[in-house]
């Protein structure tokens, strides 16, 4: 059976000419970035010339860039090396755990945070965000693109509310990063994170940008690595991955064509599906979030169908993954507004760069025999 | 024909999976994730720490280390608002309306053989299997499919299966049912199973410690409820007044400890009255019954009760069924009327019918 993977929201897969770049790194040029001799000076150089990809892929100087272990991590680094207690920190309810998490543990800690809501589609009013500056808030933080729905939110116009009050403005970018262009001058932020296995670099690497002059408060004590911005020994072969998946991003021009196959996709299965979640914003051209209905008014079991399509080789996910493996509700739906039924039965399917024409006829048909299997079973067992 | 396994992370459930798997059947194993443990921890009298039980990480873990060894597709399905609606609340509410709930039924009656039997069959398994010790077949004489005592009584679940329906019994397999629990550990090695040796669970699944009175203040107290005030009267079988207690949940019929009196003779929680806050306490002679009445009746060997019958009756998990007759009371009642009168009759917990191996059919002790 040849497996359909539409989950690229989770990860994507490597590029085998991004794994190339990272080979030698892992065998024969395996020096310490930091080291005087040979060994270390081509790590060095390889570290830099990565990191001048990165600059370029998102508009900046290589200096602005400090490389992470991920996303989680570069959202952690902006979040907890700008904000101190009594602070006061602007967020959105539906940002990524590794921010919504973040912020929760700063208000633990005498910080005040506010959740700022989203309309029906997922967006969040910008206006919103100059009501709610304070004179002592201290950081802005909002996603460029949802991970659950892919829907995109008024990065530009919140960056210019931002640059006005003279606040920092950090963007999680991680699920925008290869999907759409990113340009940190135009979004005029501070602060923004990127993730090397969203767009088809290897897992446990990222980048975040900090614009000059922007401090910032390390994480972890250690050296003086990345501008004393982040103690620990380069990940260079990961460094170089990212590097190279951002050089590809930016050389390749199949953002049109993924956009071209999400749109078949949405509308082959919306003859199934009860809508899309968010459907009506602007969104990155890789997702969409469908839910779907049974008979009636019930809805149908996310849960099942997704773990059904798996087994009939089709890879797509409901809600968010929790430690045990199993699904959560959806707090991104939840705050759209979305009742607890519907976002039980909403699936994110997500298409990467090497999504076939052939494949999302598959997943269509897979989709629609599955869940009219699922309809008849609920007449049956009723 | 694909099944699907229950899996606990348990010895029991991992032996089913391995027994299946070698039989050559197609198979798909699926963990219930019901309960998050660190919810409660730490409130009002709950431990901070939290041991490996029922739907650990730990628990989750060993399953899928069986599901991987055996190459069988694995997936932890999260019913936790199912059980919270169907288990937990009622377990709760049963306790503060002074009767003594039984969550392991209404676990199985709700969640393992009707959520779990229906998210079963809408990934494609036509069947499910689990781990407890319990026959079923189907008899064509009668028509009916029948729910049998297994080969170890030690284990005997059949207590908590009462409540199976036909349809429910015609989908299930217990593969364990011919077999003793030192012959599942031998079996779970033979396979190569590293948790053969692992020790049985005990007690309720969602209260760590077993103390449920700090369960239920703490659930409460997380729901933003007040724990209503059941204190009252501890009052003799003749209805002096002995003394007063502090709730009528810390009690059931039967308990001896904890009731704060001083007698020459041992006392007894003989009855609960919920609406006079009243505990009744007396002497063994006192906690005797010679009948009951069950509701909410489930039928399994036969289709119904019609007049009288005669049938051994198990009125808790660690009872020998005595024998009683039966007599049908309306649609849905029936009162039992013991040969010899049996020892505390607990409202809350379920009088299960047998007729030797056979479970005939059961009800809810009111």
């Amino acid at each position: 059976m040849q497996r359909i993977y539409m989950d690229a929201n989770a990860t994507t897969p490597l590029l085998p000419e991004v794994l190339e770049t990272m080979r030698p790194f892992l065998l024969e040029q395996f020096g310490n970035a930091s080291s005087i001799h040979q060994e270390g000076q081509q790590a060095r150089s390889a570290v830099e010339r990565a990191r001048g990809s990165v600059a370029q892929f998102l508009g900046c100087r290589p200096s602005e860039i400090v490389f992470t272990s991920g996303g989680t991590e570069s959202d952690n680094l902006a979040v907890f090396g700008s904000v101190r207690p009594g602070d006061h920190v602007i967020t959105s309810a539906v940002e990524h755990h590794a921010v919504l998490h973040a912020v929760e543990r700063l208000s633990e800690r005498g910080v005040d945070v506010e959740f700022l809501p989203v309309d029906g589609q997922g967006v969040v009013a910008a206006e919103d965000v100059r009501k709610a500056l304070r004179p002592y808030t201290s950081l802005i933080s909002v996603m460029m693109a949802n991970n659950e729905t892919g829907v995109l939110q008024p990065v530009e116009e919140i960056g210019r509310i931002a640059g006005e009050a003279g606040i920092r403005f950090h963007v999680d970018a991680v699920q925008a990063a290869g999907k759409i262009a990113i340009d940190v001058a135009s979004i005029g932020c501070q602060l923004l994170s990127i993730s090397g296995h969203k767009m088809h670099g290897p897992q446990g690497t990222g980048a975040l940008f900090v614009r000059r002059s922007t401090r910032l408060e390390p994480l972890s004590a250690g050296g003086a690595h990345e501008r004393q911005r982040r103690a620990g020994t380069e990940n260079v072969a990961g460094i170089v991955g990212l590097g190279a998946a951002a050089e590809y991003a930016m050389r390749s021009d199949g953002i049109e064509r993924m956009r071209g196959l999400r749109d078949r996709l949405e509308t082959g299965l919306l003859a199934c599906a009860g809508g899309v979640n968010g459907g009506k914003a602007a969104r990155v051209p890789n997702t969409t979030n469908l839910w779907f209905r049974s008979l009636g008014f019930d809805s149908l079991d996310g849960e099942a169908l997704v773990i059904a399509l798996d087994l009939k080789g089709l890879a797509v996910s409901s809600g968010a993954a929790c430690s045990s493996g199993a699904n959560e509700p959806s707090h991104v739906l939840e705050a759209m507004g979305l009742s607890a039924e519907r976002a039980r039965s909403s699936l994110r399917f997500s298409l990467h760069r090497g999504t076939s024409d052939e494949e999302i006829d598959r997943a269509i048909d897979l989709v629609t025999t599955q869940v009219a299997r699922m309809r008849e079973l609920s007449v049956v067992t009723r | 024909m694909t099944i699907a396994v229950a899996m606990s992370g348990g010895v029991d459930s991992s032996a089913v999976a391995a027994m299946l798997k070698h039989e050559g059947h197609e198979l798909v194993g699926l963990t219930m994730q019901l309960w998050n443990q660190r919810r409660l921890a730490g409130k009002e009298g709950m431990p901070e720490q939290v041991q490996g039980r029922c739907c650990s990480i730990d628990d989750v873990y060993d399953a899928r280390r069986v599901a991987e060894m055996l190459a069988i597709p694995y997936y932890v399905v999260n019913h936790q608002e199912r059980f919270e609606r169907d288990v937990i609340r009622p377990f709760v509410d049963e306790y503060l309306a002074g009767r003594t709930p039984i969550p392991c039924s209404l676990c199985n009656n709700h969640l393992k053989f009707d959520q779990l039997l229906l998210t079963a069959r809408q990934i494609g398994a036509e069947q499910i299997a689990t781990g407890h010790y319990a026959r079923n077949e189907y008899d064509p004489e009668r028509g009916r499919w029948i729910l049998k005592r297994p080969a170890d009584a030690s284990k005997d679940q059949t207590y908590f299966l009462f409540g199976l329906t036909q349809k429910q019994l015609s989908r299930t397999l217990f593969p364990l049912g011919g077999l003793t629990k030192p012959e599942v550990r031998e079996l779970a090695r033979g396979y190569g199973l590293a948790l053969a040796n692992k020790a049985d669970s005990q007690e309720i699944c969602f209260i760590p410690g077993g103390d449920y009175k700090h369960f239920i203040d703490a659930y409460l107290e997380e729901q933003g409820e007040v724990v209503p005030d059941t204190a009252g009267e501890l009052v003799s079988v003749g209805g002096e007044a002995r003394g007063h207690h502090a709730g009528i949940h810390n009690f059931t019929v039967g308990q001896r400890k904890g009731l704060g009196l001083a007698s020459p003779s041992p006392l007894y929680v003989i009855s609960i009255d919920s609406e006079r806050k009243q505990v009744t306490v007396g002497t063994e002679q006192e906690l005797q019954r010679e009948s009951l009445r069950a509701q909410r009746l489930n039928w399994i060997s036969i289709a119904g009760l019609e007049g009288e019958m005669r049938a051994q009756v198990k009125i808790r998990h660690r009872h020998d069924p005595a024998w009683a007759t039966l007599r049908a009371i309306g649609a849905d009642e029936v009162e039992v009327r013991f040969d010899e009168p049996v020892r505390a009759v607990t409202p809350g917990q379920a009088a299960v019918f047998y007729l030797e191996d056979e479970v005939v059919g059961g009800g809810w002790i009111v």
